[in-house]
């Protein structure tokens, strides 16, 4: 029984809102609250990426371009367009959804590091327009981002945000779980084991894919649009290149294809360098020596490596 | 004329780099599926420890000679600590064993090495050789000999030797080399070393260009690994192509139609290759096994 | 830098990396109650240019001046971080300065992204924070608890279109960075440019990690009537930019920003910086400045002990720090206290200052507290610096 249990989507989602439950009871200040405040918003990015190339096994190194779409589009909209910030958020996140639908066709057409490639050249793109067209993107320095307000509540300090990104977050992950045990979910990992075998099931492959590259580009996009508003600030770099390849990190370290795994994966490579601060010069390599040992040990993850562990030891 | 002779210069110079960095990722993928994404590192090595070396008190040749050793043997050691022992992993684990590979190499280099930029003398000067209007380095002459050099060697190797024949069966199928007699795991550490070499070697020749620091290795490894698809990955001629391709498009990008987008039309380009031919360049069809 | 002088910067790296990590595990054993600075620094990453030589400045003279007492008889803790250049990691290591380590002001922010980022924190924590990045938009409009360093970008436009009119070049090139500090330079220079009579002819840019930018300076070179060319921008770029002039042979006068003040450009740059001018405080001709002059003894100072310390040439950038740092102390020493706004006060009521980048006199409606006196127009001569023009 427990080891149903350990399978099920609601003790996926008991875990995390326990821990979202806890942390604030054992932080001693309101640092550690921004931190899992960024842990659970950049989870919620790499969620949407877990569900890409996790359950729909298609790599991308270009996720954070879409964050970027998100956190630019709720600074441009006030500053620039009038629109209320929280308006703005849906906006962006119907934005980054729409450019990934239009992107998504003739790109997914290619197949493994081809595909890799192209999301990379894509996000590449997408960062260097937010780096160049400075009238509107405020430059290499970036702008200021208006404060959220939802009906009136403006949302400010580190408390506030935490329950914020923490409760968006649960909501992600519920709708995550239950996309993965969905027909949808199902045939999306059709896609993942063999994209012939599973067309031949009857699975319309290229709508599956694309559907997975949107939702993707959306979570993402909302990821970023807390981001902005949370700092008050938003820069280019947020795009970069660096920032895809960490996104990929943070789903391969989790484990792929895991809702708490793309959490686990963002807490490592979130809260590992604020831990690894007192090593100054080393901690950059302790960093790489790290991600190398882990994913030696646990190449599955750490997520399906654990729950591999306690599947085998419970009755 | 003038003009584009010199975005023409300027881009094979650039595209040498990149193709040789790409001749790099294709070695390594052909020996193993694995996508190195500490290749540029090795150039890196090869610029850092040349100047430092040779800052030291060694002599050029000297330098450059044991810059490349260092760097070969962080090729093997790379292999036989952290790709021998995940063997049997995905080949997305591996991949992310690779990048934790590069951060630490960074993270070393950072401390070994500094932070600063290094540059080295030029091997033949830095009079710039007039030709047609437009003006070359004559250290840009080397870095595109060399490339063509090493290519030249690398295809001969494959092609010529048994020991490059051994590196194509395993690429081709691994457990059909492995019964005929072939030492996959040495294979597989040579394939490193010499991606290594020729890794180190691109980032000797081309440091008096481009100069040199700790962290240069990611933008060299993000480029040749477009240059290597762009060619259709495991393919060296495709390597060489995409990477002088990538090289042009930079240079008469930035000439030609904006000097902020270059590396945007760059990227289009490559979007637009792999829109026609979805293998690359030289990937031709393949079989999808069911 | 000579070959012997590299090789013993080997032995120095490692004494100075031994004694960070001696000093580190010795914190928690020093005398009770020691005064709390923050750092944090882009010291790895794309600005290590910036924040490397900063980080080391700011930890040799916190160990100086702990070595000699203190500061009202007690050490300074510094807590430093690296933010590697990323706006949002800097905010994070604000955070964590102000609720965890609560210091009781900052200097740092090597780049005016990561400055910018974490200005709201210490705003709102009221803890005073010297900037050490370039932008002016840090200091303008002016904000309560913020201050800076080094020279504005703008400033910097007005002391080389000034140079230029004197020498009558009217029609000028420009070639720029797409980093924050290229651009934000190019923006104010273009906002001064007509007051000094002077029209900008071709407008080009190139990418901070560009390795060749002829494509660029060919354009610039075929344009009509001009005369001169600038080149806003830092790191390896302006090397690079300058590197090509030369192969393309352009012949005509070169501008660099402040952003390359340091003598690593000249040797990236090669034998083709001879001729460059550059608007840079006085920490650069150190040795060749006038007895009389204000600045003389503490430049020479500041030269002394971080080039015995560290093993490299001193860089403007690492002076920014050890001014910032400075007035962080003077102001405390002054103030006889060590709460935030106290120190904030005293810091704006900084008077005639003599630092390594200037004299500075701050006030509540000037934060920086230089002006373009305090800004020498140089010159490459025979691989080193020479002061040129009036002040």
């Amino acid at each position: 029984m427990l080891k149903g249990a350990l399978r099920s989507r609601w003790t996926t989602l008991a875990v995390l809102a326990l821990v979202m439950a806890i942390v604030p009871l054992i932080a001693p200040s309101a640092f550690y609250l921004r931190v899992a405040a960024l842990v659970w918003i950049f989870a919620l990015a790499a969620l949407g990426l877990t569900i890409l190339m996790g359950y729909a096994g298609q790599v991308s190194l270009g996720h954070a371009g879409f964050l970027g779409v998100g956190a630019y589009g709720v600074a441009i909209g006030p500053a620039h367009l009038g629109l209320s910030p929280l308006l703005s958020l849906f906006l962006a996140a119907a934005l980054s959804g729409v450019i990934a639908y239009l992107v998504g066709r003739p790109i997914l057409r290619l197949k493994g590091y081809y595909l890799a490639i192209a999301t990379l050249g894509f996000g590449l793109i997408l960062a260097l327009i937010f780096q160049s067209e400075s009238a509107v993107t405020g430059g290499p320095d970036g702008m200021a981002v208006a404060r959220l307000t939802v009906f009136g509540w403006r949302i400010a300090g580190a408390v506030q945000w935490y329950w914020v990104s923490a409760g968006v977050l649960l909501v992600g992950a519920w709708i995550a779980l239950n996309v993965a045990d969905s027909p949808s979910g199902r045939a999306l990992r059709a896609l993942h084991d063999s994209e012939v075998a599973a067309a031949g099931a009857g699975v319309d492959v290229a709508a599956k894919k694309l559907a997975a590259f949107v939702v993707a580009a959306v979570y993402a996009a909302i990821a970023g649009g807390l981001l902005a508003c949370m700092n008050g600030l938003i820069t280019p770099d947020a795009a970069s290149f660096m920032h895809s390849v960490e996104f990929v990190a943070m789903v391969i370290i989790g484990g792929l294809g895991s809702v708490l795994g793309a959490v686990v994966g963002a807490a490592f490579l979130i809260v590992l360098p604020q831990a690894l601060t007192s090593l100054q010069e080393y901690e950059q390599a302790v960093l790489g020596l790290l991600i190398m040992v882990f994913m030696i040990v646990l190449p599955a993850g750490i997520v399906p490596s654990l729950r591999n562990w306690l599947t085998e030891r419970l009755p | 004329m003038a003009e584009f002779l010199q975005l023409l210069f300027s881009g094979l110079t650039v595209g040498a780099v990149y193709a040789l960095v790409a001749l790099g990722f294709t070695l390594i993928y052909n020996a193993s599926d694995v996508i190195n994404f500490a290749q540029g590192d090795f150039v890196m090595i090869g610029g850092m420890a040349t100047v430092f070396l040779a800052a030291a008190g060694l002599s050029l040749p000297l330098a450059a000679f044991i810059a490349i050793l260092a760097a070969v043997a962080v090729g093997l050691l790379l292999h036989r600590l952290a790709i021998e022992p995940a063997r049997g992993a995905s080949p997305v684990a591996l991949i992310m064993i690779t990048i934790g590979a590069s951060i630490f190499i960074k993270g070393v280099a950072q401390i070994v090495f500094d932070k600063q930029f290094h540059s080295l003398p030029a091997f033949t000067g830095s009079d710039p050789i007039a030709l047609g209007g437009a003006t070359i380095l004559p250290q840009s002459l080397w870095v595109i000999g060399g490339a063509i050099v090493l290519f030249a060697a690398l295809y001969l190797f494959l092609e010529r030797t048994l020991l490059g024949k051994a590196v194509l069966a395993t690429a081709a199928n691994r457990l059909a080399a492995r019964l005929v007699g072939i030492n996959v795991k040495v294979i597989l550490a040579l394939a490193f070393g010499v991606s290594a070499a020729i890794g180190a070697i691109a980032g000797v020749l081309v440091t008096p260009i481009t100069l040199t620091r700790y962290d240069i290795g990611t933008l060299f490894a993000l480029k040749g690994f477009a240059a290597a698809m762009v060619g259709g990955m495991g393919h060296p001629l495709g390597a060489v192509v995409g990477g002088v391709l990538i090289g042009l498009m930079e240079a008469l990008g930035a000439g030609y139609i904006s000097s902020t987008y270059k590396d945007g039309v760059a990227f289009l380009a490559i979007l637009l290759v792999l829109f026609f031919m979805p293998r690359g360049l030289f990937g031709g069809g393949s079989v999808e096994r069911v | 830098m000579t070959k012997s002088a590299f090789g013993r910067q080997f032995v120095r790296a490692s004494a100075l990396h031994a004694f960070a990590l001696a000093t580190l595990l010795s914190l928690p054993a020093l005398a009770a109650d020691p005064i709390k600075i923050g750092a944090v620094l882009s010291a790895s990453g794309p600005a290590a240019f910036l924040g490397d030589p900063e980080a080391k400045t700011l930890r040799i003279y916190v160990e100086e001046l702990n070595k000699k007492g203190g500061v009202l008889g007690r050490q300074i803790e510094l807590v430093l971080y690296d933010d590697g250049g990323d706006a949002n990691k800097a905010r994070t290591f604000a955070t964590r300065l102000i609720e965890d380590d609560k210091v009781v002001a900052m200097v740092g922010g090597s780049t005016t992204g990561t400055t910018m980022a974490m200005i709201p924190v210490f705003e709102d924590a009221k803890v005073p924070f010297v900037s050490v990045a370039g932008a002016i938009e840090i200091v303008e409009p002016v904000r309560s608890f913020v201050f800076k360093t080094p020279h504005t970008d703008k400033t910097a436009c007005e002391k080389i279109f000034e140079d230029m009119k004197a020498r009558g070049l009217t029609k000028i090139g420009m070639i720029s960075g797409t980093d924050g500090f290229g651009k934000s330079m190019r923006a104010q220079c273009l906002r001064v440019v007509k007051d000094y009579g002077i029209t900008i002819v071709a407008d080009e840019s190139y990418g901070a990690t560009d390795s060749d930018m002829t494509p660029q300076l060919n354009k610039i070179k075929n344009t009509a009537g001009l005369q001169a060319v600038v080149n806003p921008g830092f790191g390896q770029g302006p090397a690079i930019v300058t590197r090509n002039y030369g192969q393309l042979s352009i012949g005509l006068p070169l501008y660099q920003s402040h952003g390359v003040a340091s003598k690593s450009f000249i040797d990236l740059a090669g034998p083709a910086a001879e001729g460059i001018r550059l608007p840079a405080p006085a920490l650069l001709v150190a040795d060749k400045l006038a007895d009389a002059d204000k600045q003389k003894a503490v430049v020479t100072a500041y030269k002394a002990s971080y080039e015995k310390a560290v093993g490299q040439p001193v860089s403007t950038f690492g002076g920014y720090a050890f001014d910032g740092i400075q007035l962080v102390v003077e102001a405390i020493q002054r103030a006889k206290a060590t709460e935030p706004q106290k120190i904030r006060d005293a810091l704006e009521a900084t008077k005639g200052y003599v630092g390594v980048t200037g004299i500075y006199t701050m006030s509540a409606t000037d934060h920086l507290g230089l002006g373009t006196e305090s800004f020498r127009m140089l010159e490459v001569r025979n691989g080193g610096w020479i002061e040129v023009g009036a002040r």
